[in-house]
């Protein structure tokens, strides 16, 4: 069952890919959605029936796929409670995502490849989250930075669009540079790249750290058993003890989340992705790709849980990636931008809670996320698809009459984002927040503040979203808003189930992601070390500390509310009074302004040099051109000797037989 | 069928088709037509027949297979061939090459056709050579007579500035087989040989490896090349024609890694050590330098020679590396880079002959009027970028994962090329491929004709194949490689266990 639901979408590429012409658009259409609707059925079927209790990770064999020395690598499958929660949100999402593009791309001549796409993307993220091994994650990983490349620039013809697919995946294979060589770290020290034999040798390793006391007295070279205290890496020239090595190898892997999950100093691609159609963005740039580092560090955390100092440089990154995302979401006035800065920041969050310990907690955002923000994403389409394809929020406005539907779904979104209590926000994110607050690393406080104020944030840019969108008079042209109409059903139902799983995911499912069912629902999927308390000592939080998040979601929302519907003077006149801080939001920092500065332009400049001087000038010149225009040289003035002038012969015969007779008078003679 | 001597008959199999071409006179189009026809025919009879070495190879032998040894000159050098794992898929990645390449000549070189094919086939004949000599003399002339026909095929089919490039060619790599032929002499003197299997039983002595070693790298780097000896390969391939630049990457640049897999590791196991921080530089140098470098081409055929130079930086860097995975990520990257890039200069031709220009800036827009072309370049470029699931990844993922247990400061500056090589290819794809289609020249350029396909299309099945399964490589090369790394390591030990004695 597990391989059809990884192969069908494959199958679906193949034959959209290869015979989209042939068998026509509607044809291809309905082939790759009713195959991924199977899949997401099926799919369920795997989350709903798999033991409570007693399930055991299965493993499934597919084909050998690289052998050579100790490296053993396969396709394969590994189906635990983590990789179902996976298989649920990207087959369920996608498949949404399929119909909902029946309708909104149908004015599209390409809608063969598009559909294709959309399903190699699935095939490939499928492949990432059921792999057993490292390396086929890996193939997943760089597969749908491919299809991402691919739906991203879709609109080729668009100059931007082709910019930002290449700006994505160039900026994630930065990422991929630190997730590759944490594989051959993780290689050296386990043998292996086979999650099993990973997780056994980190539990090994466990063992060993917990009898020494923990981490600092492995880390104490020389105290330790010789197992700990000996060199089992040598990396950048540091040589490193186990304790060491591990906090360098999920130090790599994380800067491959980094890259994936659009984390600040890696997330310029993200906003850029916006160019592709907007069904791309709710399911690459929302619900699965972009969890895709989430998923990984979930996925290793036998390993992360090893390294506490790796664990906290997450935190931190987690909880500045929060804030700062969502203080550019603040003042964005592209729609589909502020969805896309409120997914960075709402990453981050996700990363506050692998980084406390809070595995299963990270989870559970990851699983109620998919659902509002890809209702957010949908919604968002259905808005622009209404509005003659305009994204600029500035001239939207009134339409809540026009497309209600629309409106009520993305209010629902919003409410589950922001953290209503008892949507599906309400549980993950509070959570999170709780858990930060608990949490025993160096950093949890700061990730605790950070995520507070992220959440008051969030609120007001979510709010600010719908006020500027649906509410007060049109600012759109007469021409636009008489076309103004509400989608068609096709892309109705894919937002009314969303919708459903906004409200409800958070309460169904609280009990068994991080409540008392916890032990019952996960088993081994994840793994939390001996000294973690976080998810007990979550719930034990005081009253206050609980109440903060919602209370600071209340005052974003009354804020939105008096600045956007009241006051409509009182953003302009902010700006005006803060305009440097103003425009530092408006232009993200600065940090696309600092990268073009620090290495595009000098990757050009070097490239350039390195060509016309050191290859031009140098090698050639010292070289073969050199040696070739001294040779010229030379018998150029050997030519010269050649006069033709009889009395020159004559003359350097005569200072020959000169030379020859004083050498044999002088030297010659003894 | 074990005492047909195979080997012998592919490598001369092109020869005896470059006699039948000798006779048909060129002079109209019809003794054109049967002139390609009989060197296609050739070469493709040529691959069949390899195929059969493949499938008769025993993967559990270590040795030589398929082995023929005669008389020939006078005392000791004799006549002598053989395959094992490690050079027999260069022998059929080389059969495979060269049908493709005379079919893609067919349309594109219309002048002294007769000439072309005869050196194609010439060149076949040297190259299979290269890969099955087994003796020291035979080897050399192999080495040596490749360096005439692809002289002569840059020289006089190739574009404006040819004759600088084919010259430029020939001297680099003639300068550094000279210092080879001086080392196999003094081989020969030191052991009384020149049979390879004896030279890679023989040991010599630690202080005579250095030399040796300098000599036979000198002759590899450049035919590889690695920085900075590189410079002549950009300048050879823009120049060759498209054919010969298939030839050129796919096939010439192997001979150099072959040497080091089949002389430097094994023969000279103290110097190779010694010597690896080296080639480790210049190899990361390779990688990051050209890889800068192919950023800022202006010509598409110049940036898929930069970005050669990188590939093959990984293939150095593996080699000496000196483990399962570092060399046979080798061998796995010589082979992809031998149908991948081979492919992208195909894919450039294809354009070429439509427009007559290899700028970039002439281009843009391709995808609307030629979608088959666009995808088949997509897929090469991803296999080029290293893309898992193409073939190009396994070599780089092997590479690099063999030589970050030597020194993992290699592999971090190794890995940057990986940043670095999806920078410059996707550029590529987007200044050539993508946008609106704006120039007016190129409003009625057609996709991809039926030959075209024909050459491309086994390329794709193979890229993808090789990267899902790659196994039936590592399964033929596993064998050997594990043994050269096992004289390897024992010529170390002895090495140490002598220097401990002192």
């Amino acid at each position: 069952m597990y391989q059809i639901i990884v192969l069908l979408p494959l199958a679906g590429f193949l034959i959209a890919g290869l015979a989209g012409k042939a068998i026509g658009a509607k044809a291809s259409e309905y082939t790759t959605s009713s195959f991924l609707v199977i899949a997401a059925v099926l799919s369920w079927i795997g989350f709903l029936s798999f033991g409570w209790g007693e399930g055991e990770t299965i493993r499934v064999q597919m084909l050998q796929w690289m052998q050579s020395g100790g490296l053993d690598v396969s396709w394969s499958l590994r189906i635990d409670r983590l990789t179902l929660i996976m298989l649920v949100v990207v087959n369920t999402v996608s498949a949404l995502v399929h119909i909902y593009s029946i309708g909104y791309m149908h004015h599209d001549p390409h809608r063969p490849r598009f559909f294709a796409y959309l399903s190699l993307f699935t095939f490939a993220m499928l492949m990432l989250v059921t792999s057993n091994n490292l390396v086929q994650m890996f193939f997943g990983w760089e597969g749908v930075g491919l299809a991402s490349y691919l739906l991203i620039g879709f609109w080729y013809k668009k100059p931007s669009a082709n910019a930002a697919a290449m700006k994505a995946f160039v900026v994630n294979r930065v990422g991929d540079f630190g997730f590759i060589l944490g594989i051959f770290g993780v290689f050296v020290l386990f043998g292996s790249v086979n999650l099993d034999t990973i997780f056994a040798g980190a539990a090994d390793i466990a063992a060993t750290m917990g009898a020494e006391g923990g981490e600092a007295a492995a880390e104490a070279a020389g105290h330790g058993t010789a197992a700990m205290g000996d060199v089992v890496l040598n990396f950048a020239g540091y040589a490193l003890t186990m304790g060491g090595a591990l906090t360098a190898v999920c130090l790599l892997m994380f800067v491959g989340a980094m890259g994936k999950s659009a984390q600040i100093g890696l997330h310029t691609w993200l906003p850029d992705a916006m160019e592709g159609p907007t069904p791309v963005s709710a399911l690459i740039h929302a619900a699965t790709m972009v969890t895709a580092g989430v998923f990984m560090v979930a996925r290793m955390s036998p390993v992360f849980e090893l390294s506490h100092t790796a664990l906290t440089f997450i935190t931190f990154i987690g909880a500045t990636t929060a804030f700062f995302a969502a203080t550019i979401g603040l003042v964005q006035n592209d729609i589909k931008r502020v969805i896309a800065y409120s997914t960075c920041s709402q990453l981050g969050y996700m990363f506050v809670a692998l980084g406390v310990g809070a595995y299963s907690v990270a989870i559970f955002h990851l699983f109620t996320h998919a659902f509002f923000k890809a209702l957010l994403f949908l919604g968002a389409g259905s808005v622009i698809h209404s509005v003659s394809d305009e994204q600029d929020m500035r001239r939207m406005g009134g339409l809540r009459k026009h497309i209600p539907i629309t409106y009520w779904t993305m209010v629902i979104g919003t409410l589950a984002l922001t953290g209503f209590p008892f949507t599906a926000g309400y549980f993950s994110k509070d959570a999170i927040i709780e858990a930060a607050f608990v949490g025993h690393n160096a950093f949890a406080t700061y990730g605790w503040g950070m995520t507070v104020i992220a959440a008051l944030l969030t609120s007001f840019y979510s709010w600010r979203l719908i006020f500027m969108t649906f509410h007060g008079k049109p600012r759109a042209s007469a021409d636009v808003m008489h076309h103004v109409h509400e989608s068609p059903m096709v892309m109705l139902v894919p937002l009314f189930v969303l919708s459903a799983g906004a409200l409800l995911a958070g309460i169904l499912f609280e009990h068994s992601f991080v409540g008392e069912g916890y032990e019952h629902f996960w088993h081994a999927a994840l793994f939390t070390g001996a000294e973690n308390h976080v998810l007990h000592d979550m719930h034990e939080v005081a009253f206050g500390i609980a109440i903060l998040p919602t209370v600071m979601m209340a005052l974003g929302f009354v804020v939105a509310y008096w600045m956007y519907v009241k006051d409509k003077a009182a953003p302009k006149r902010l700006a005006e009074t803060h305009r440097g801080l103003y425009r530092f939001f408006l232009n993200k920092w600065y940090f696309d302004e600092l990268y073009n500065v620090l290495f595009v332009r000098p990757a050009m400049a070097v490239g350039r040099t390195l060509w016309k001087t050191g290859d031009g000038r140098i090698i050639d010149g010292l070289g073969p051109d050199g040696v070739s225009a001294r040779v010229v040289d030379v018998t150029n003035r050997v030519v010269r000797l050649q006069t033709g002038y009889l009395y020159h012969y004559a003359f350097a015969m005569l200072i020959g037989v000169a030379a020859l007779v004083t050498w044999m008078m002088l030297g010659g003679a003894n | 069928m074990t005492d047909w001597p195979i080997l012998s008959t592919i490598t001369f199999l092109p020869l005896v088709g470059a006699l039948l071409i000798l006779f048909i006179q060129d002079d109209n189009e019809l003794a054109r037509k049967n002139i390609r026809n009989v060197a296609l025919l050739t070469t493709v009879f040529t691959f069949v027949i390899s195929l059969w070495i493949w499938a008769d190879f025993d993967q559990e032998a270590t040795g030589f297979q398929f082995v023929e040894q005669a008389e020939w000159l006078g005392t000791g050098i004799t006549y002598h061939m053989g395959v094992d794992g490690i050079s027999m898929l260069f022998v059929i990645l080389t059969t495979f090459l060269m049908p493709i390449c005379i079919l893609a000549s067919f349309e594109s070189v219309t002048n002294r056709v007769k000439e072309y094919m005869i050196a194609f086939l010439v060149l076949e004949t040297l190259v299979i050579g290269v890969f099955c000599a087994l003796d020291l003399i035979l080897f050399y002339i192999f080495f040596e007579g490749g360096l005439i026909p692809m002289f002569l095929i840059i020289g006089v089919w190739g574009g404006k500035r040819r004759i600088y490039a084919s010259y430029k060619f020939f001297l680099y790599t003639f300068l550094g087989s000279v210092l080879m032929l001086v080392a196999m002499m003094a081989m020969y003197w030191n052991a009384g040989t020149t049979s390879i299997p004896e030279l890679l039983a023989h040991d010599f002595p630690a202080s005579m490896q250095p030399w040796l070693w300098v000599a036979f790298f000198a002759s590899f780097a450049v035919k590889m090349p690695m920085w900075p000896v590189h410079t002549w390969l950009p300048d050879a391939h823009v120049e060759a024609p498209t054919a010969g630049s298939v030839i050129l990457a796919g096939i010439l640049l192997k001979l150099g890694g072959y040497g080091f897999l089949r002389f430097s590791l094994p023969m000279f196991p103290i110097a190779s050590f010694d010597f690896a921080p080296f080639v480790f530089t210049l190899s990361v140098v390779a990688i990051i330098y050209t890889s800068l470098v192919a950023l800022m081409q202006e010509d598409i055929k110049k940036l898929i020679a930069y970005s050669s130079v990188a590939h093959m930086g990984f293939v150095t860097m593996g080699i000496f590396a000196a483990n399962e995975q570092g060399v046979q990520g080798a061998i796995f990257q010589m082979l992809s880079h031998g149908l991948v890039s081979g492919a992208l200069f195909l894919c450039v031709g294809v354009v070429y002959d439509r427009m007559h220009t290899r700028e970039i800036a002439a281009y843009g827009g391709l995808v609307n009027r030629m979608p088959k072309y666009a995808v088949a370049m997509l897929i090469f470029t991803m296999a080029n970028v290293g893309l898992p699931g193409t073939s190009g990844f396994v070599g780089e993922f092997l590479t690099m994962m063999g030589v970050f247990r030597v020194n993992s400061w290699v592999a971090i500056f190794a890995a940057t090329g990986v940043i670095l090589s999806a920078a410059y290819a996707l550029w590529l794809y987007r200044r050539v491929i993508f946008g609106a289609l704006e120039k007016e020249s190129l409003r009625s350029i057609l996709d991809l004709n039926r030959r075209e396909k024909i050459l491309l299309y086994p390329l794709i099945v193979l890229t993808i194949f090789f990267g899902v399964y790659p196994m039936p490589v590592f399964d033929v090369t596993a064998a050997s490689v594990d043994a050269l790394l096992n004289t390897y390591s024992a010529g170390l030990e002895q090495a140490a266990s002598v220097a401990g004695l002192h």
